[in-house]
């Protein structure tokens, strides 16, 4: 749970420069619907996310994650699995 | 129940508002006669293309055109057939020989399109638990070749040698692994960066797909692509290419030297549950493939096009796509939807007939005016084409007046 936290905080950091619009977040923030990010944005961001854990989400995994909380999990799982 | 079309909602939208200030839609012009690979009638007027990727010329080249009539007559308008059971006609495997020797390769499959040649061999190659890697701008019918395999999909930014190394760095070892570049790229007109992007590819261990979609015919002492030109012979495991830009007619193919290359025509849905192409269309391909190998002097002309459209431009003020003149499409920036249909129209006026590219299609957001040079427009014909340019850019406020 606290290493669930820390990645918490380190993924909302990634996310701020990307947030133009300042949505507060939560774990059911979804990225389509809440921050409105265009596929572009989240290319961009999903790259951050990859170099700053060094892990890889796949386009497959991508397609399953909507809200920061599901991002969160994967990014500790593939962490974890390193 | 919802409609199932209010998906397309916002893109109706779209389009209403681009053709609300009057004008002509880009995205359903007819041809009502085609005279040349450089001039067609549009509604009842003579235009100039500007806009076909027929890099080479090659539609209406007599032997090609010859060639096809023959193969009509004597094989039939069509095979009805796969590859693998009833469409096999000589001109198939003739074709495929055209290739081979083309590429100096030992194995070649011909597809039914270039977009079914990617969709085929990029969902075969790679299975569940291996990975294709692609460059953020690779074209759809890699993405949709993605989409319908089972492999783990991993993109890298465009053209960047290090992000390529870092994600493959960050596979596991031992897994299988497909990277995919294309030589050029058709939206910009950029090239990749092949040796280097090659070089990290094999540090890694994986295999490499090359698309010379946009680079066959003109790229290289032998016009097989940009890879050939950057010396990187012997070093791709696949290339694929199409019949729908150089070669002037339609088709697609991939060629390899892999010595198992051949089981693909077997467990490669794409090639095999799809009719095959027509006799007329195989021999048109077979026989511009040929001619193609000794084009020498329409490469240098071509070339010579491209870098003159490409100065022109620049020095009148438009923005483009690459700095200098990488391939054989120039592509014209334009801030916003409405300058880029406004220029579009002026010059269809005017007589010239260009692509319009709009987002999601292009890269980062951008409206492009697209531009592929042919080896058969003349020099009048490209000093027609900039004074056009000139002109409309004035018309739409575009440039300074
Ligand atoms: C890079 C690239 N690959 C593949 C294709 C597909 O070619 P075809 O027109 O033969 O389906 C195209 C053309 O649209 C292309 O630009």
């Amino acid at each position: 749970m606290t290493e669930n936290k820390a990645i918490w905080q380190q993924t909302v950091a990634l996310i701020e420069p990307f947030n133009k619009k300042e949505v507060p977040l939560t774990e059911d923030t979804s990225f389509a619907t809440g921050l409105e990010w265009d596929s572009l944005t989240v290319m961009d961001f999903v790259a951050a996310v990859e170099d700053e854990f060094d892990i890889s989400i796949s386009m497959n995994l991508q397609a399953e994650i909507e809200t920061v909380g599901q991002l969160v999990a994967v990014i500790e799982k593939l962490v974890n699995e390193k | 129940m919802t409609d199932l079309f209010s998906k397309f909602d916002p893109l109706i939208a779209i389009r209403k508002e681009m053709l609300s200030h009057g004008g002509r839609d880009p995205f359903s012009v007819v041809m009502e006669k085609v005279l040349s690979p450089t001039k067609a009638i549009i509604k009842g007027k003579p235009v100039t293309l500007l806009g076909t990727y027929n890099y080479m010329g090659m539609t209406f080249d007599p032997d090609v055109i010859a060639a096809g009539e023959k193969a009509l007559k004597e094989f039939g308008a069509g095979t009805t057939g796969s590859r693998v059971l009833n469409g096999t006609y000589q001109g198939h495997k003739a074709c495929e020989d055209a290739l081979k020797d083309y590429y100096g390769m030992e194995h070649a499959m011909v597809f039914s399109t270039g977009y079914q040649a990617n969709l085929g061999m990029i969902s075969t190659l790679a299975g569940k638990g291996e990975y294709v890697i692609i460059d953020a701008d690779s074209h759809a019918s890699i993405y949709d070749g993605c989409r319908l395999g089972n492999a783990e999909i991993i993109r890298f930014r465009h053209n960047s040698p290090e992000d390529l190394d870092r994600r493959l760095a960050r596979l596991p070892k031992e897994a299988g692994k497909l990277v995919v570049l294309e030589g050029v790229y058709s939206m910009l007109g950029d090239i990749a960066p092949l040796a280097e992007m090659v070089a990290i590819a094999k540090k890694h261990d994986a295999l490499i797909l090359d698309d010379e979609a946009h680079g066959m015919g003109f790229f290289g002492k032998n016009g097989r692509g940009v890879f050939e030109e950057l010396g990187l012979e012997g070093q791709i495991d696949f290339i694929v290419g199409t019949f729908s830009k150089s070669v002037g007619t339609v088709g697609g193919f991939c060629v390899s030297n892999h010595p198992q290359f051949e089981i693909l025509r077997l467990v490669c849905r794409p090639y095999v549950f799809t009719a095959s192409l027509p006799p007329s269309v195989i021999a048109t391909a077979e026989a511009s493939i040929r001619k193609l190998q000794k084009a020498h002097d329409k490469r240098e002309h071509l070339w010579k096009n491209s870098r003159r459209l490409h100065g022109g431009l620049t020095e009148m003020g438009f923005t483009l796509g690459t700095k200098t003149a990488q391939s054989a499409i120039i592509a014209v920036i334009l801030p916003d939807q409405e300058q880029a249909v406004a220029m579009w129209q002026a010059l269809l006026e005017l007589g010239l007939y260009v692509n319009l590219a709009r987002p999601p299609a292009t890269p980062a957001g951008m409206f492009l005016l697209r531009c592929s040079l042919c080896a058969e427009h003349s020099d009048e014909e490209v000093t027609e084409i900039l004074a056009m340019f000139k002109k409309a850019g004035q018309i739409t406020g575009v440039l300074a007046a």
